[in-house]
């Protein structure tokens, strides 16, 4: 039971954290707080992917003489280019949230579909 | 044994935070705790073995992603309205949560046959890693493997991923480029809803 | 927030010592962690602490918004031009080897060429998102908006 918890909790405390933006993205109204959600979601999801890569006793992925064991590289990689479009999605995101406020006067989500619903 | 304490503590405090913003209804509060998840988490990516990584994470998530939430918290609230805080959760929360658990849980039951942290002798170590690992710093003259293999074997991706920013740069001068032109027919809408 | 001392003063002298950090970062990326997204990122924040101190219409007299929008599309020739001039030196696109007199020597100048357009497009966009979610706030200065407020 020790070793199933010790080899495992990396990804149940990502999953868990996954769980956690997503509650946010579904159950809250106000639409900077789902754009937050949004982002933990996403690290959750960058933290799962180079847990993979971990190698226990490794080193940084930089070549050095005398040192025989490194982390796998390739998902550093990968997550290198989704950090950064992340961070391009989460700034559209909030530049719509900016003109969403001008056009309706709230950023409620229930204050807008009743806006919407009543014209 | 000292690897899995360190690691262990800040994933705990990572969930914290986030089981806090999920809580918290200020919302200039939720963005500083998104801030402090952005940099536990870096200090998490540095753990384990990402330098990259948690550089990237750590500029980016607790530097623009923090600026550019409270520039729209400045824009979106003014000092006349309530102070910044999220309305009264109006729906039943056992729907979401109910979807929620059960997500979690078939994921969690995925999760069995992954192999275990850390295992060297894991498929994902065994085909192509050692390929670059070998190759890179020959061909290349590059030591940091990450670096070559972003600039040089996946170049291509890359050229992609500039492309991504800079078409971002475009659609956010589209869509709030200019000095704000609608501020009196708010205030019409607004007098016009009080009467 | 100019009239803040501690904040004028120390800022005054952290701004170089982060843009030096900032070039460091760029052009070392090939020994240590590093490279041309976090330097362009670095970069950006020395220019956003400047606006958020001194204001933004003096960070705009430092970096005009012409400029910015001139640099970022440079940052994007750059990375595509590295591969044209490589395919009219004969290689396939974006195929380093044929930059330089030697193989090796070729990928490491093609990389260091390379990282320098990332940096530069990634500085340029987050400083034009910022400017633009900073300047959305000021009030406009329309004709139509005051001649509408004086029919009320």
């Amino acid at each position: 039971m020790m070793e199933i918890i010790l080899e495992h909790y990396n990804y149940w405390l990502g999953v868990i954290i996954m769980m956690a933006g997503f509650y946010t993205v579904i159950s809250r109204g106000n639409l900077v707080k789902k754009i937050v959600g949004l982002n933990i979601f996403q690290v959750s999801v960058f933290l799962f992917y180079i847990s993979i890569g971990n190698v226990k006793g490794g080193a940084v992925p930089i070549i050095e003489k005398g040192i025989t064991l490194y982390s796998n590289p390739l998902p550093h990689v990968l997550i290198l280019t989704a950090i950064v479009v992340g961070v391009a999605t989460t700034a559209l995101g909030l530049a719509l949230v900016v003109r969403i406020k001008e056009a309706y006067g709230t950023i409620e989500e229930d204050d807008i579909h009743n806006q919407d619903q009543s014209l | 044994m000292i690897d899995n304490i360190v690691d262990i503590t800040l994933l705990s405090l990572i969930a914290i935070h986030a089981i806090a913003i999920i809580r918290m209804r200020s919302l200039f509060a939720v963005v500083m705790l998104f801030s402090g998840f952005s940099f536990l988490s870096a200090l998490l990516f540095i753990v384990m073995d990402a330098a990259d990584v948690a550089f990237t994470e750590a500029a980016v998530g607790a530097g623009i992603s923090t600026v550019l939430m409270l520039a729209t918290l400045a824009l979106t609230y003014t000092s006349e309205e309530a102070d910044k805080e999220e309305k009264e959760p109006t729906h039943n929360p056992w729907l979401p949560l109910s979807v929620v658990v059960i997500t979690g849980g078939l994921l969690i039951y995925g999760t069995y046959n992954l192999p275990s942290f850390g295992d060297s002798n894991a498929p994902s170590q065994l085909h192509v890693a050692p390929y670059y690992l070998e190759r890179s710093l020959p061909e290349t003259g590059v030591p940091n493997v990450v670096t070559a293999v972003l600039a040089s074997y996946r170049g291509f991706d890359t050229l992609g991923e500039v492309t991504v920013i800079f078409t971002a740069g475009i659609a956010v001068l589209l869509i709030i480029g200019g000095r704000r032109r609608v501020k009196p027919q708010v205030e019409n809408r607004d007098s016009n809803r009080e009467t | 927030m100019k009239h803040n001392l501690i904040l004028r003063v120390v800022s005054k002298f952290l701004i170089p010592l982060i843009f030096l950090f900032a070039l460091y970062v760029q052009f070392h990326g090939d020994f240590g962690p590093g490279g041309g997204f976090q330097a362009g990122v670095i970069f950006s924040a020395t220019i956003i602490l400047y606006a958020l101190v001194f204001g933004v219409d003096n960070a705009k007299k430092v970096i005009p918004a012409y400029v910015l929008r001139l640099l970022a599309s440079l940052g994007v020739l750059i990375y595509a031009g590295t591969g044209v001039v490589t395919m009219l030196l004969g290689g396939n696109f974006l195929e380093y080897g044929v930059l330089a007199s030697s193989q090796v020597a070729g990928q490491h100048l093609g990389i260091l060429v390379i990282e320098l357009g990332v940096g530069i497009t990634v500085m340029s966009v987050m400083l034009i998102i910022f400017f633009a979610f900073a300047e959305r706030g000021r009030p406009a200065l329309n004709v139509e908006s005051e001649s509408e407020s004086e029919l009320e």
